[in-house]
């Protein structure tokens, strides 16, 4: 569950969050692409440290350590796959013992994930829900699925809240959860799940109830109390994002040769 | 018997939510844990049977301290029934529902079968005993929950809120059952907001705000005593205030029992006559 302690959002102020959730969206995708226009582990690796700056001023260190540890198992098995099975795969043409680079192309890969989870995890822990859908909404996404979309971020604490209640109740009945084989594991689960998938569409019920009730739908033109405007960091936010890109184009098309990590550190 | 020392607990989060707890509660014990929301009350009794474990201090039950025991453990003597019923229902039957637990425990297939029929029994329902615990009403899931706990016999029971969202007629039959429970020899614990339950059932009260225990002694002590409901945020039972206000006549000031309130003014008026 700690992977998603790092998208819970925490209402604090910082100039990170107060930063136009549109620009910082337009952000993180730039990473995303940046991120996966390279598999060499340099460049990624730059990539992870840029962002580390934004979670100190953001001063979601804390929450943000524990995102990147709940990644790490996932990251250990991308580690493994992409060596394991190019390894597999070369072996009539490298031979034994693997080469270096090999180890290091499946760093890369596991950094990619890494970037990834970095800068999701950074803009859902400073991007309230309600400015989200306030995102989603002025860049005229119809309502409902903004509506959707926000409750939906919103009761995912709420569930997680709940699902450990539920664990605690069926725990206290004697149910152990890592007792069994690998398919009895599963079936642990049911206990669980079965109360959970109850509740949440008992809850669902009664939000679509209290929606109603409050004449969700009345009117054609909703218009917002708070309204997105750019401000000067967020301008300079976009600078940054665009600067990254051209230059990673750049790099792209004119570095022939990104250096491995491995020739620049002589071992 | 329970014994807390000196208990502190601080969620993951960083929330300091127990500060210093020391507490004991002997075998036959019935214990009412009072205090506002937030004071720790639930995160104090889930200590009794190890679903949460010591930051410091340590929590005994009967003597094996539940740092170095497992919850299912704990559980075949400690049975916890939670505030709400629809976070542990699943099963397809009501029976199947009461069996749950005994089939985790290990019991015999002859023995899960009598169980059922005596918890079902006991609490009133067997006549559900085939329907789905989603059709049952409220009231009846919170009894299914209550009997799906008390089917293995735990020597100690506690009880979440057992008050919540019942009607008075299902909370005079909770005050029976707890009666009935207490004439097994059983220890009880309840966690509860409703003063004017606690003031029928009179138990000894554990009173807590923001993480300490602020009062423990008898119901009829604690929950007349201006300063103590206070700290706790509290309202004293409605018997008891009508008491605070007349004790300009020298009446007492610490009756929160109807029959005995009864009492005390009819000989009152009569003494004025």
């Amino acid at each position: 569950m700690s992977v998603f302690d790092g998208l819970k959002f925490r209402r604090v102020s910082s100039p990170i969050h107060r930063l136009d959730p549109r620009v910082k969206f337009f952000y993180v995708c730039i990473l995303f692409v940046i991120a996966v226009m390279f598999n060499q582990l340099l460049p990624l690796i730059i990539l992870f440290i840029i962002q580390i700056p934004f979670v100190l001023i953001a001063g979601v260190r804390r929450e943000w350590i524990r995102s990147m540890k709940g990644a790490a198992f996932l990251a250990s098995i991308i580690f493994l796959f992409n060596f394991v099975f190019n390894y597999i795969y070369q072996v009539p043409y490298i031979g034994y013992p693997p080469p270096l680079d090999l180890i290091e192309y499946s760093f890369a890969m596991t950094f990619r994930f890494i970037v990834l989870v970095e800068s999701f995890s950074m803009f859902f822990l400073t991007t309230s829900p309600d400015l989200l859908g306030l995102a989603l909404e002025q860049s005229h996404v119809p309502y409902d699925f903004c509506f959707a979309f926000t409750t939906a971020v919103r009761f995912v604490p709420v569930l997680a809240e709940e699902a450990q209640t539920i664990m605690d109740a069926q725990k206290s009945r004697g149910l152990e959860l890592e007792k069994g084989n690998f398919l009895k594991r599963i079936r642990n689960y049911i206990p669980i799940l079965i109360p959970l998938i109850v509740s949440a569409i008992r809850r669902s019920l009664e939000l679509a109830e209290a929606m109603e009730s409050r004449a969700w739908g009345a009117s054609e033109k909703r218009t917002n109390l708070y309204v997105l405007k750019l401000r000067r960091y967020d301008v300079v936010l976009i600078a940054i994002a665009v600067g990254m890109l051209v230059f990673a184009v750049y790099v792209w098309f004119f570095v022939k040769n990104i250096p491995l990590l491995t020739t620049l550190i002589p071992l | 018997m329970i014994e807390v020392k000196d208990l502190y607990f601080k969620y993951p989060s960083g929330v300091e939510a127990l500060k210093g707890i020391s507490l004991t509660i002997s075998n036959g014990d019935f214990v009412a844990v009072m205090g506002q929301n937030g004071a720790g009350k639930t995160t104090l009794v889930k200590h009794f049977n190890g679903l949460l474990k010591p930051t410091k201090g340590d929590v005994l039950i009967d003597g094996v301290n539940t740092r170095s025991t497992s919850i299912a453990k704990l559980a075949r003597n400690v049975g916890f029934v939670f505030q709400n019923p629809d976070h542990q229902l699943f099963c397809e039957t009501v029976e199947e529902e009461v069996a749950f637990a005994l089939r985790n425990f290990g019991f015999e297939k002859d023995v899960i079968s009598k169980r059922v029929t005596w918890a079902l029994n006991l609490l009133n329902l067997t006549q559900y005993r085939e329907t789905s615990p989603f059709m049952l009403s409220g009231g009846e899931r919170k009894r299914v929950a209550l009997a799906s706990v008390l089917a293995w016999d735990p020597k100690i029971v506690i009880l979440d809120e057992p008050t919540i969202g019942q009607d008075h007629q299902q909370k005079e039959k909770l005050r029976q059952f707890i009666i009935q429970l207490r004439e097994q020899k059983k220890t009880i614990v309840i966690v509860t907001h409703d003063v004017e339950f606690v003031a029928e059932c009179n138990p000894h009260v554990v009173l807590m705000a923001d993480g300490k225990i602020v009062a423990h002694g008898n119901a009829d002590r604690i929950l007349t005593d201006p300063s103590l409901v206070a700290k706790a945020s509290i309202v004293p039972p409605q018997i008891s205030q009508i008491f605070m206000r007349l004790a300009d006549f020298g009446l007492p000031m610490n009756v929160i029992d109807v029959y005995e309130a009864r009492k005390i003014l009819v000989d009152f008026l009569e003494g004025s006559l």
